[in-house]
């Protein structure tokens, strides 16, 4: 049995791994333990959603893995989440910058893929975007605490988000994966996602007292599984289990 | 021979393992208790509250054992995602419960968007009752909780929040 939209599925699928695997090692080193604990939560919701969706891969795609294994066994080439995701994950405003600008994304991208005619993501997305607006609401509070808060919070705040900029243009390219999936009515079309995005961040970004970045060269690759040097140290750390151990069980 | 409803009256011993002065049936977790043909069984659906609960599995494995324990020992359990849960489906003796332990239940009305603009909610504390509340953190002992205090009488308290 061949599932038509596999791909489309793993791209959403790993962009949460990835990202959930990354607020993961925040955890125990938390700036304040409710942050320590707030991080996990999210990493955790992250990691949930990820797993519905290998779940459903592994039942229709036929191709006898478990949804383990496409978390564990498969190498970075094969791996399609945006590269904004991979990136280490820096100092506590980093991380804040990396979840504003990637939830404010992500929640007009549940509510659209909630039209989705697949079934499956219909109801996936309902679901998930309970709790990203959480997340949300979480970042964005954090954004604006940091941005408008000592010159210190402020200058690492903004150092951040120039950092990050050049990463959040991949969010709104659609890949392969992605025109097939738009195509017959399954999927978003990323680049109308990018006006919302756009007012959101700009309104946030000026009321935590920064500074837009200014338009940058759009790094991108991650969606066609050509990515930085970080994902192999993800990978390494998550799948060192399976791999040298491979089979064993929880 | 048992039917639909001792079932439903056998899922209440189930325990939500995180909060276990609430049983699976009235935090809304227990959707659909059938018999069906193709499984010649009784085929129990439940549903996440959160994507990434942690409790899914113990709940699971707790709903198969009270099954086992009423002679149910070929039962199924069967894990569903969508319609997605909500605290809506919690019985207004399940908030009142929570309440009494020291949690706040969650406010009615998941539908509201005014937090993606920074609305919040006037919070009671369940102690005092006093609205005069802050919220400490967004996220608390579980993904489900929110952490606040009361400027009233000082006690800091979990928040059941809506979804």
């Amino acid at each position: 049995m061949i599932m038509k939209h596999r791909d489309y599925y793993l791209t959403i699928a790993d962009t949460l791994l990835i990202l959930g695997q990354r607020l993961s090692e925040w955890c125990g080193h938390g700036p304040a333990i409710e942050e320590d604990i707030a991080l996990s939560n999210v990493a955790l919701d992250y990691i949930g959603q990820a797993t519905a969706l290998y779940k459903e891969v592994s039942e229709k795609a036929g191709e006898g893995k478990s949804e383990d294994d496409y978390a564990f066994l498969r190498d970075a080439w094969e791996f399609k989440n945006l590269l904004l995701v991979e990136l280490p994950k820096g100092d506590y405003g980093y991380t804040i910058a990396r979840q504003f600008l990637f939830s404010t994304w992500y929640y007009h991208f549940l509510e659209a893929l909630h039209n989705s005619k697949d079934e499956f993501l219909k109801g996936f997305a309902a679901k998930s975007i309970k709790e990203v607006k959480y997340h949300f609401q979480h970042s964005r509070d954090w954004m604006l605490r940091l941005g408008a808060g000592t010159e210190e919070s402020n200058s690492r705040m903004q150092a951040a988000l120039n950092e990050i900029w050049e990463f959040t243009g991949e969010m709104f390219i659609n890949s392969k994966a992605e025109l097939e999936a738009i195509a017959d009515g399954t999927g978003v079309d990323n680049a109308k996602l990018l006006d919302v995005w756009q007012r959101i961040v700009g309104a946030v970004i000026q009321e935590a007292e920064l500074t837009l970045p200014s338009d940058a060269w759009m790094q991108k690759g991650g969606k066609e599984g050509k990515h930085s040097e970080h994902i192999g140290f993800v990978l390494a750390e998550m799948q060192f289990l399976q791999r040298a151990y491979p089979g064993s069980k929880w | 021979m048992v039917n639909a409803d001792d079932i439903w009256k056998f899922l209440e011993e189930v325990e939500d393992p995180e909060i276990p002065i609430l049983n699976v049936v009235e935090m809304g977790i227990v959707r659909d208790v059938q018999w069906r043909e193709v499984h010649n069984n009784w085929v129990v659906t439940i549903t996440p509250t959160y994507s990434g609960c942690p409790a899914m599995k113990t709940i699971e494995e707790d709903v198969m054992q009270c099954l086992a324990d009423h002679g149910l020992n070929e039962a199924k359990v069967e894990t569903i995602l969508s319609p997605p849960w909500t605290t809506d489906w919690m019985t207004a003796e399940a908030c009142e419960k929570l309440r009494q332990t020291g949690i706040a239940p969650p406010e009615k009305n998941s539908a509201d968007k005014g937090l993606l603009m920074g609305v919040r909610k006037e919070i009671k504390c369940p102690r005092c009752h006093s609205k005069q509340t802050t919220m400490v953190s967004q996220f608390g002992s579980t993904a489900c909780k929110s952490l606040y205090k009361c400027n009233d009488c000082l006690e800091p308290f979990d928040y059941f929040k809506c979804i």
